[in-house]
């Protein structure tokens, strides 16, 4: 479609023309004019929804909200136009079967040794090894193996050594879905466990001999502590509701040994909603502080975070501190569950705060023990109920520590950024379908690629600059504030205002103290050329005069190799080499080295102008774009009158 | 410069016992003509230059209130002197930080504005800017929020909402920004005053020169900056910061004007982190002396008073000791380049934050907080360390190489 405008979100003035394509998988809008010719795309897979405006004399309005929170605005000339496209969206937007997602159709021209690499970076069994487990108290049951308990469990679980089939089998039927009892994270130093499940059938009074067995298990397994916790993360009011249901919370009497917390974190729906007010906050056109911080609290979005942590730091507490095991469920366990088990893991053990460890994690807690990744994030057309940001709230969650503990983390936020936005992309086939079993039924891992190989060949761009992993804040456990706490947690503008680039901080320290660092490495291995030829040029002044000559031929040629090729981390190796290396006379080689070595300096020196120049672009384009009236200039006629429509009356 | 001259007029603190001794003035208005100009500004504050901006050569000017009364009184002189800053044919904008509303019932008290038909190149801007009062109730609520035990996560929102801080926050950066944009988007000159010129025409023609001027992104820069748009331009420091947020009785002239300048500045900075010379830890330093210092700096209402007192004899300058080096160590930013630019920053509430490092700072955990600066202090130290040794090592190989060829040629 020909002469659609794209709107910008902040002032209905600012709009560029262009031309829409609507491909397979993606939505393309590629700009008329200017030499640059900017394109926009947006995966189908990403288009949350789509909304149908009122005609206007300028054409028909089609606003496209994302699941990566971009907001759309295109205005198309022609009615019936728009109405074709977006029917096509519409059924575009919401595929029917896996296979026309993306990730099928997706190559990254890797050989399919390469993919198989690519899908092994993220072993469990290595991670539940490195945890300590199989030892004298845990070990992989079998009775799952072809999902024959559980369909939404993996096929291996760890479970106490002394729960035999017959217990873990019995429990199963005891709890929703049958997600029995498993082992989540095994705490190395002092035994301590956090194990996760579903509600137990339990109703009004219904016990179950096996079910109390497995717990009692879970408790001997932790011969420090004569006592776990259950942690049902749902609120009290909902637990109860459900024991109406046959389904409910473990009664303390029935089980030995056990103490019972609840800790209420809201369910999918109240989540959605929040999430969905607080995103109605961010589109608002130039809203006043007011309406901003009014809309926010409102929202409850940020409440809720603070839910999921406090329950986190509880549990983490709890391991690291009392050597206690805990057990964590909410109804079904794979939402609140899996959000409190990984929030927690990443609080006690730093493996999880660097980037591998971050993978293995989301794989470990969500991806295997069946968080519904179809359901919840609307990968295929579904129940609009089921869908609600669950793993968005952990990622925030994990942003929030970030702020708190700037040196902890190995990655930084766009790490954060990526993985949501891949979470919702369909691009990879990691978070296809709701379970383990229906990932294997459809071949994911024959068929599709792994996300963590291409975030691990890019993690460069995702290091955290501050992170050392020798600091005292990346040892051990993390004890995040309590009280007072409520301002520690804030609204994270890089992620839901992701595409409003105006409203950020217009320079990056990350950034900046990456090139830094980045230079800093090359510094060091220039440093390393620069002492060996002044150790052979002294060593040649020293010595015969013959001999002179050819060494300072030697050394000045091994400066210019290394230094043309900055990859070569060991200038030592290269004397060796040297004597096949055809000889140049040393003036010219000189020369070339300087001449290198100065651009190198120049580029680096003229970088963070180059930033500061598009700073101030960026600045100027958003000063014009707060006004939808100014639209840069201020209003020169009309100075009569004294309704001031200045620009900043409007920001 | 050709257009602009220094003025003694106000020499004895006789025209405008809150302006310095000496002034900048169009250079086409004499002294005479000055001091008839300040009958016509309340305080005798007539319009002076602020700002200069060499780029363009535009001007900020900033003075008090007209007197124009409800019968519309007018000046030549004053028309005569603020028309000298226009290059011909351009337009100026007044910026007004009072509401309209405010500025037509000061008329009534003998205030007022500049009406258009006595001064029809300029085009006058309403922006308020909360003063006073309102602005130091603001601040208790925040203070008390700030403290505020209680764990409820909405009582925390809804109490910073309801102090309206961050609103004042939105609006004297919008103000700024618009002035700025006058300058040098518009190409036009600007005066600002609100009724004194003591407190909300500082802070917008303080922040302005942030955003307009490179300079004052330095701590000398800064420094000088307060110096003569605070202390010399006569900002009662002693009347609006003696109390705190703490003041129980209701001071009339308490207000933390300065505060919510120095805190602009930080949003600014938090935008624009390796623009300013100067850290966090520079801005609350200068807070904590504007309350309570063991330097004279801050003292008194202004340079007159501060004559009268003796004070340059009597105490010390904080800037003497700020300067000595083992302190500006303390003060500055490791990721500072210089930057020449004009810094937009964005005044959209998302980009807005409260500011911890003063509300918070004895709330919050900071130890983590203080790792991560010294690792970028490390990080950047380093770093330059590198550069210089290999840059001497790069001298002594070209040292020796050319000795070596001079070896060789015979």
């Amino acid at each position: 479609v020909e002469n659609v405008r794209l709107l910008d979100r902040l002032s209905s003035r600012r709009a560029v023309v262009g031309t829409l394509y609507l491909t397979a998988t993606h939505v393309i809008f590629v700009e008329n004019g200017s030499e640059t010719r900017k394109e926009t795309w947006v995966l189908h897979s990403q288009i949350s929804s789509i909304e149908k405006q009122a005609t206007t004399a300028t054409g028909c309005p089609l606003l496209i909200r994302c699941k990566n929170f971009q907001v759309i605005q295109l205005v198309i000339p022609q009615e019936r136009d728009c109405h074709d496209v977006y029917i096509s969206l519409i059924r575009l937007a919401r595929p029917v079967k896996y296979e026309e997602l993306y990730c099928f159709s997706f190559n990254p021209k890797l050989d399919k040794e390469e993919r198989e690499q690519g899908w092994k970076l993220v072993d469990l069994n290595e991670e539940y090894n490195r945890m300590g487990v199989p030892n004298n108290y845990w070990q992989i049951s079998d009775v799952n193996r072809d999902y024959g308990v559980c369909d939404s469990y993996p096929a291996e679980v760890y479970v106490p050594k002394s729960a035999t089939a017959h217990i873990i089998v019995g429990s199963s039927k005891f709890r929703s879905r049958r997600r029995f009892p498993a082992l989540s994270y095994y705490c190395k130093g002092n035994n301590a466990s956090i194990c996760r499940s579903s509600q137990p059938l339990s109703g009004f009074s219904a016990r179950c001999l096996e079910d109390e067995q497995m717990l009692q298990a879970i408790r001997k397994a932790n011969p420090g502590s004569d006592f776990i916790y259950v942690v049902d993360t749902r609120p009290k009011l909902n637990a109860m509701a459900n024991r109406a249901a046959g389904k409910g919370y473990e009664n303390e009497d029935n089980y030995s040994n056990i103490k019972f917390q609840f800790i209420g974190i809201e369910n999918i729906h109240v989540m959605r909603n929040s999430l969905q007010k607080m995103l109605e906050v961010c589109e608002l056109k130039s809203p006043s502080m007011s309406d901003f911080l009014w809309g926010l609290e409102n929202s409850g979005w940020l409440k809720h975070i603070k839910a999921i942590m406090d329950a986190g730091i509880f549990i983490a507490k709890a391991v690291a501190e009392e050597g206690v095991s805990v057990l964590v469920h909410c109804s079904d366990g794979w939402d609140r569950t899996a959000q409190v088990c990984s929030v927690a893991s990443l609080l006690l053990d730093p493996y999880y705060r660097t980037m591998k460890g971050f993978m293995v994690l989301i794989e470990k807690d969500w991806v295997s023990f069946g968080h519904k990744f179809n359901h919840r994030y609307g990968n295929l057309d579904g129940d609009p109920k089921e869908i609600s940001p669950v793993i968005d709230q952990f990622i925030e969650c994990v942003w929030q520590l970030m702020e708190q503990f700037p040196c902890a983390f190995e990655f930084n936020e766009r790490f954060l950024i990526h993985i949501q936005h891949h979470i919702y992309s369909c691009q990879f086939g990691n978070f296809l379908c709701n379970s383990q079993k229906e990932r294997q039924e459809l071949k994911i891992k024959e068929r599709t690629y792994s996300l963590w190989a291409h975030l691990w060949k890019n993690r460069a761009d995702y290091l955290n600059p501050l992170y050392r992993s020798d600091h005292s804040q990346t040892q051990g456990t993390l004890y995040p504030q309590i009280a007072p706490c409520n301002f520690l947690y804030k609204f994270w503008s890089g992620m839901y205002n992701r595409f409003e680039k105006g409203l950020h901080p217009r320079q990056s320290v990350t950034d900046y103290l990456m090139a830094v660092k980045e230079e800093t490495q090359q510094l060091e291995e220039e440093l390393e050329v620069l002492q060996e030829r002044l150790a052979n040029l002294q060593k040649s002044q020293s010595g015969d005069s013959k001999v002179k000559s050819k060494q300072q031929d030697r050394s000045k040629q091994m400066g210019l190799y290394t230094s043309n090729n900055s990859l070569a981390n060991t200038p030592q190796e290269y004397s060796n080499d040297l004597k096949s290396f055809p000889s140049r006379s040393p003036s010219q080689g000189d020369e070339e080295d300087s001449a290198l070595i100065l651009t190198q300096d120049n580029l680096k020196s003229s970088d963070p102008d180059l930033s500061a120049n598009s700073d101030q672009e960026s600045g100027v384009e958003d000063l014009s774009c707060r006004s939808p009236s100014g639209g840069g200039c201020l209003p020169s006629e009309d100075s009569g009158k004294d309704s001031d429509e200045a620009v900043f009356l409007a920001g | 410069t050709n257009e602009w001259r220094l003025s003694c007029v106000n020499k004895e603190f006789s025209v405008c016992s809150s302006y310095p001794p000496v002034v900048i003035v169009p250079k086409c208005v004499d002294d005479e003509a000055l001091r008839k100009v300040a009958l016509f500004r309340q305080g005798g504050r007539f319009p002076v230059l602020s700002y200069y901006h060499k780029k363009n050569g535009m001007a900020m000017l900033r003075s008090s209130q007209p007197l124009t009364g409800t019968n519309g009184r007018r000046c030549k002189e004053d028309e005569k002197l603020i028309n000298a800053t226009l290059r011909s044919g351009r337009r100026g904008f007044v910026i007004d930080t009072r509401p309209l509303s405010v500025a037509q019932q000061a008329r009534a008290k003998g205030g007022g504005f500049e009406q258009e038909v006595h001064y029809p190149q300029w085009r006058r801007i309403h922006k308020y800017i909360e003063r006073f009062n309102i602005l130091q109730e603001s601040f208790i609520k925040l203070v008390e929020a700030c403290n505020d035990q209680s764990h409820n996560m909405d009582r925390w929102l809804s109490k910073l909402e309801a102090s309206n801080w961050l609103t004042h926050i939105k609006e004297l950066l919008t103000a700024a920004c618009l002035a700025a944009q006058c300058i040098d988007r518009e190409s036009a000159s600007v005066l600002v005053h609100g009724s004194e010129g003591t407190d909300s025409t500082l802070q917008v023609t303080s922040l302005a020169q942030i955003i307009l001027d490179p300079r004052c992104r330095t701590i000398r820069g800064f420094e000088a900056l307060i110096v003569r748009e605070w202390l010399q331009a006569g900002h009662p420091f002693q009347q609006r910061c003696a109390q705190s947020a703490y003041s129980n009785s209701k001071q009339k002239w308490e207000a933390p004007v300065f505060l919510l300048f120095l805190e602009c500045v930080w949003q600014i900075h938090r935008q624009f982190p390796c623009s300013f010379e100067f850290n966090e830890q520079f801005l609350i330093m200068l807070f904590e002396h504007a309350y309570a210092s063991q330097f004279g700096t801050f003292l008194g209402n202004n340079e007159n008073e501060r004559a009268k007192l003796k004070l340059p004899q009597k105490t010390m300058s904080l800037w003497s000791w700020v300067n000595r080096p083992e302190e500006l160590s303390r003060f500055q930013n490791p990721l500072y380049e210089a930057n020449i630019l004009v810094i937009w920053p964005s005044v959209a509430p998302q980009s807005l934050q409260l500011w911890e490092g003063v509300f918070l700072r004895w709330n919050r955990p900071s130890r983590f907080l203080e790792e991560a600066e010294e690792e970028r202090i490390n990080i950047i130290k380093y770093n330059k360390e590198l550069q210089a040794k290999v840059n001497t090592l790069r001298r002594q190989l070209a040292e020796m190489e050319a000795d070596e060829e001079v070896q060789e040629e015979p």
